[in-house]
């Protein structure tokens, strides 16, 4: 295997480096507990990590909805939590 | 007329990569989907931080000979047509035969405090242990039913988390009959045995459940149930899941007839692969779970068939036979305690996608009538997770298979030719 490459991006505008190959999720994880907020500002975060209970979307790049345990981290990226 | 007949395989896990390396033996043209970036499913799931299994890489190299659409999701399906969504877009894509190997997801079943960030499904948090989800030195408490409870404190032991203990509902009576009758499977015997002794130090408590996720923000500590009473213990985490009910969305959809009879639905398959729809074959846990053997043998059943080689096929049933029988020894162990269908108390939270308590439903009565006055199962997850929880709880199932299949687009939905949502 290559030397693994460090990956940045921006989760609610704080810098955030993770390990090439991670998700979205845990770039989120390094910044809050809180993936989104609940229909009654409950905070949630990631349940299912396979993409079945959509607790973990956030917001990549405008847009919204986004499965973060779905989704590999990218140079670059600009995530927001839903809260 | 000599086309090469087109084979669709949905799901890249043990039973679709089985099915693609069956299916491209015949000289098929294939095409497999998976909505995760990278092939496996969830038992072979890629790990940022170990290398896979051999058996693992050995499956997936099958990829090399077909058109391999990861990150891809099926919307929607019609008269031998998939809608399906990438990132960058959406299109349509036709077969001469489909081959379902959609898989499981986790048994999640409400209780109070499970929203709390800090508790995950137990093969959920192995999942985000393999995308590199910081575990190193977290207290973590396993809990749920299965073989997979020991699955995923191995992995995530093996992920720095200290495992502080496996809290199993069967009795120990059912957990050391089924382990007494290991034998007949030697295979199995050998990967039980090495779980144990990766485990060696962590406690495996049985006739055990978790009542309670507490903490304000997020999860702090657990209550657990056992025959000596109640604990309470300090923990980041909490994985617990209760076994593996079917995917079953993609094959609603299409018409296939599911079983009559079991508690979670699952589709109806003979040995041979087929469902009550033709050219639509299904491997693996959609036709009940089976687990990893199952899944192989059954996907290169199904991956001869569609290609058209009953006799190869046929070949294969007594390895599925055998397979099928210890899923079935497994199913017996592992059934619920009917004490933990009643953990959800009137404020419980069931629907997570719309925040509708317990109280909510009854207020609102069962069925469609609840759904309309509540929105439960109407979010994103589209009733994946309380549709499964309130089956389990003996309530009707606020999930009915509709369009899309998962949230999409409104340019995917507007690209649709073959489609008409209502």
């Amino acid at each position: 295997m290559s030397a693994p490459k460090s990956i940045r991006l921006s989760v609610n505008g704080q810098p955030v480096e993770v390990p090439s190959g991670t998700s979205v999720a845990v770039a989120v994880a390094q910044a809050t507990s809180v993936f989104r907020r609940s229909r009654h500002g409950q905070p949630r975060a990631p349940l299912c990590g396979m993409g079945m209970c959509f607790e973990c979307r956030v917001n990549i790049d405008g847009r919204a909805h986004v499965r973060a345990c779905m989704t590999p981290a990218r140079d670059g990226m600009q995530v927001r939590s839903d809260d | 007329m000599t086309e090469t007949r087109h084979i669709v395989i949905v799901g890249a896990g043990p039973a679709g990569l089985a099915a693609a390396r069956a299916a491209t033996s015949h000289g098929a043209r294939v095409s497999v989907i998976d909505a995760q970036p990278a092939a496996g499913g969830q038992v072979w799931r890629h790990d940022v931080a170990h290398a896979s299994k051999r058996a693992a890489r050995v499956a997936i190299a099958a990829l090399e000979r077909v058109e391999w659409l990861a990150g891809h999701t099926v919307i929607a399906a019609t008269g031998q047509t998939l809608l399906v969504e990438s990132r960058d877009g959406a299109f349509d894509i036709g077969y001469d035969a489909l081959i379902l190997a959609t898989g499981a997801r986790e048994l999640l079943l409400p209780f109070p405090g499970w929203t709390l960030p800090g508790v995950t499904g137990a093969g959920g948090l192995q999942a985000l242990a393999k995308q590199g989800w910081p575990l190193a030195g977290k207290r973590v408490i396993v809990a749920g039913s299965g073989p997979l409870l020991l699955a995923s404190a191995a992995s995530l032991r093996a992920h720095g988390a200290q495992v502080l203990g496996v809290y199993e509902q069967a009795s120990r009576h059912a957990v050391t009959t089924f382990a007494a009758r290991l034998w007949r499977w030697p295979q199995r015997a050998v990967q039980a045995l090495a779980l144990r002794t990766r485990l060696a130090s962590v406690p495996y408590r049985c006739a055990s459940h978790v009542r309670a996720a507490l903490g304000d923000d997020r999860l702090e500590a657990v209550e657990i149930v056992s025959p000596h009473g109640v604990t309470r213990i300090a923990c980041n985490y909490l994985a617990i899941g209760y076994g593996l009910v079917p995917n079953t969305g993609l094959a609603e959809l299409l018409g296939c007839a599911l079983q009559v009879g079991p508690t979670h639905p699952a589709v109806q398959v003979d040995a041979l692969g087929r469902t009550s729809v033709a050219n639509v074959y299904a491997a693996g846990e959609i036709g009940g779970i089976g687990g990893l053997a199952c899944a192989r043998i059954e996907g290169t059943i199904a991956g001869h068939m569609a290609a058209g080689d009953s006799e190869t096929a046929a070949a294969c049933l007594p390895r599925r036979a055998r397979a099928r029988r210890f899923a079935t020894a497994l199913a017996h162990t592992f059934t619920l305690d009917p004490r933990l269908h009643a953990l959800a108390t009137p404020d419980t939270i069931v629907c997570r996608c719309e925040d509708v308590t317990l109280a909510d439903l009854a207020a609102a009565g069962d069925g469609r009538g609840a759904r309309l006055a509540t929105r439960c199962g109407m979010g994103a997850c589209q009733g994946r997770i309380c549709g499964s929880a309130l089956t389990e709880l003996g309530h009707a199932s606020p999930r009915g298979v509709r369009l899309p299949l998962f949230p999409a687009r409104l340019d995917t939905l507007a690209s649709t030719s073959t489609t008409t949502f209502p």
